[in-house]
């Protein structure tokens, strides 16, 4: 039972150098996320998929203004579109997303932009970005949602 | 040595029987991978099947469900199967067990198999609800996953009957690793089967209204990740325990070997949140814990890079390799088994690197749900597992059968090809998602797509049809070494290791404190978050079925 580990001098160099990385990129990826602004979805409030279109924001889905260059868009994500399918805010804008399903999951990604989420029913899906550049930008369901998923996209238009 | 026990036909045949089903599996869900790839370059031929498959999302299902779960399933526990009995040198204890647990996974594989075929099923291979198969479908996955346990709890009882009368004997490498990983897959699994026992099949049948989609990936993704090491660790059994003997070598290290495969156990299960980053509903604090969580598994990778390298180049030396490279010509790159293997260890260090990238908290958000994800796990599940067990199979078959292998030269170049194939498809897809492209999507459909796109879709296509000239090779070669006129013995290659494994501390050799740390660390790393969503839980998404 006294056995010792014995542990090759080169190798143990090698688990030295990679216990390193490791904590280099723990560092990097903690301190980038959040130190550096980035955002992903929490917990924010539950819906019920049935009747999450009949009342409330997700009844009028669609982009508000809250203050001067601060936006709020309400997305309701169905088989097999976006709803608004269109957006358009101002270069410089911030835009505060809640997106939500009324039926399976989807995804929604803003193409170009760190915007990727999951959207499942029963959630609502938070994320801020601001819009830099001018420029069309794509909004593409990432989820497999039924037969029609490939047709499932919107665009978002940043004007100056 | 002690003198070894050789199998008997019956285990053979047994044994035999897992592979038979793991290679109908592949053969059939490899059909389709050339179908998806091409359909992304424009040539749909999804429509000229019709009347048999409906769509290319059921392709997709088969693709998946056959060749990540049933071809690696099968596989495996058929290996385990052999490691265990050549491990320990004496026949299962409980063989009708072990038979009961293989007959129950073939009928699961019916049952699945007969709604995936009448595109009753078509929800892919992560089922997420509201999306709702047929209950057969749900049944069917258990009763797989069941009977996989079964299997396991016989190797359990044959190591315990071992483990009796040989009190301080340090357990055989490749046995203790096989049961390791069974281990592994059984605490796995809960995740899916309380998923599927809890949600998915009482809606399917009726008896409640509707699931909560959020929780229900939860435990998917609980056994989601240490899926991919049930499917990886039999590959490191065979890197490490069989393939530096294949080489003409020896195992670099025992105890770092059994050090590995310990860490694998403890920390492959509460790192799932890494898969769940930009899911909503689950705290950012949390999916912070698991992304460094995640940095901890890969320790024991970058451990097994170290000593199977190491092995190798002992190897290589002994044969009259010299210099800085030398060693590697020196390897018999001749023997398509090995050819098979260090190819795939190849393809993974590609895969490695790429999973650090998913398992970043933030750069996922660029690679979430686009065709990079597949693109990497083609590298892992695709290349160092199924590439692997290619290679395995080139000495398991022939000693099984008792047939000499069809031709070496064909296994050397199906391996040169997967390769090759491998090497354009897996870049394009990783390419592609940078630029956005989303997974899982008939890209060649969709109307988003952009002119840059093009090129890659193509390279996608062309990587596509050399993986399938590869595995038709693959398969071409098992099946006329099966009907080969000629017999062979072939030995099961075991590697010796560098130093007595008598001489490794006992308590890596020891079950207790690493099951105990393993079941404690999934309560940390679960525990908080599991209670908070299924207290609030909310079955307010009725399923649906939309293809």
């Amino acid at each position: 039972m006294s056995e010792k580990l014995h542990i090759d001098k080169y190798e143990k160099n090698w688990m030295l150098i990679s216990i390193t990385i490791l904590i280099v990129f723990a560092v990097a990826v903690l301190v980038a996320g959040f130190a550096l602004g980035f955002q992903l979805p929490g917990v924010s409030d539950r819906v019920d998929p049935r009747t999450v279109s009949q009342a409330g924001p997700f009844a009028d889905p669609g982009l508000r203004e809250v203050s001067p260059g601060h936006y709020e868009a309400y997305i309701v994500a169905r088989a097999w579109s976006f709803v608004p399918r269109e957006i358009e805010v101002p270069v410089g804008s911030t835009v505060t997303f809640y997106i939500t399903s009324t039926d399976v999951q989807h995804g929604f990604k803003l193409q170009n932009t760190n915007v990727n989420v999951m959207v499942v029913p029963g959630q609502v899906s938070t994320l801020s970005h601001t819009f830099d550049d001018s420029g069309s930008y794509d909004f593409v369901c990432t989820e497999y949602c039924g037969s029609g998923h490939a047709a499932m996209f919107g665009t978002l238009t940043v004007v100056p | 040595m002690l003198a070894t026990y050789e199998l008997t036909t019956g285990q053979k045949r047994f044994i035999w029987h897992h592979l038979l089903v793991a290679m109908v599996a592949l053969a059939i869900g490899t059909l389709f991978g050339p179908l998806q790839a091409f359909e992304h370059s424009g040539l749909d031929l999804y429509k000229y099947l019709d009347p048999v498959i409906k769509s290319y999302y059921q392709g997709l299902t088969l693709h998946g469900v056959l060749n990540a779960l049933i071809w690696t399933t099968f596989f495996i526990t058929g290996f385990i199967t052999l490691t265990t009995i050549k491990g320990l040198n004496r026949p299962l204890s409980h063989p009708k067990l072990n038979q009961t647990g293989f007959w129950m996974m073939v009928v699961g594989l019916l049952t699945a198999a007969v709604p995936i075929l009448l595109d009753q099923a078509t929800v892919l291979y992560t089922f997420y609800p509201p999306l709702q198969a047929s209950w057969a479908f749900y049944v069917g996955l258990t009763l797989v996953v069941v009977g996989s346990w079964v299997e396991g709890w016989g190797f359990y009882l044959t190591f315990y009957q071992w483990r009796k009368e040989n009190p301080g004997v340090r357990s055989p490498f490749i046995t203790f690793a096989g049961l390791v990983t069974m281990v592994l897959w059984q605490f796995a699994t809960l995740g899916v089967a309380v998923e599927i026992l809890t949600m998915l099949l009482p809606a399917a049948l009726g008896l409640i209204e509707g699931t909560d989609p959020e929780l229900a990936r939860t435990y998917f993704w609980f056994t989601g990740h240490p899926l991919v090491y049930f499917w990886l660790l039999p590959a490191y059994i065979s890197w490490y325990g069989m393939l530096p003997k294949q080489a003409g070598g020896k195992l670099f290290s025992d105890s770092l070997a059994r050090l590995a495969f310990w860490l694998f156990l403890l920390l492959s299960v509460p790192v799932g949140f890494h898969h769940q980053f930009v899911d909503p509903g689950i705290p950012q604090t949390w999916k912070a814990i698991h992304a460094i969580l995640t940095f901890g598994v890969f320790f024991p990778s970058m451990m097994t890079a170290f000593t199977v390298i190491a092995s190798l180049e002992y190897a290589g030396r002994k044969r009259g390799g010299t210099g800085l490279v030398g060693w590697i010509r020196a390897l018999p790159w001749n023997d398509p088994s090995v050819a098979s293997q260090l190819l795939a260890g190849i393809l993974f260090i590609f895969g490695g690197i790429g999973g650090l990238t998913n398992a970043s908290y933030e750069v996922n958000a660029v690679i979430h749900n686009t065709t990079w994800v597949p693109g990497h796990f083609h590298l892992t599940v695709a290349s160092a597992v199924t590439l692997s067990f290619m290679g395995i199979s080139y000495w398991l078959v022939p000693h099984l059968k008792g047939k000499k292998l069809y031709s070496a030269k064909l296994g050397v170049i199906q391996a040169w090809t997967w390769f090759i194939g491998m090497l354009i498809f897996s870049n394009a897809m990783h390419v592609l998602g940078l630029l956005g492209a989303p997974r899982r999507t008939p890209l060649g459909e969709a109307l988003y797509v952009p002119a840059e796109w093009e090129g890659h879709l193509l390279r996608v296509a062309i990587g596509g049809a050399i993986l399938f000239v590869s595995a038709i090779l693959y398969f071409w070669n098992i099946y006329k070494t099966v009907r080969n006129p000629e017999t062979a013995e072939v030995e099961v290659p075991i590697a010796e290791s560098r130093e007595d494994p008598q001489n490794t501390p006992a308590w890596l050799d020891s079950w207790k404190p690493w099951l105990i740390a393993t079941v404690l660390l999934i309560i940390v790393g679960y525990g908080p978050q599991l209670y908070f969503m299924i207290r609030d839980i909310s079955l307010t998404s009725p399923g649906l079925r939309l293809w």
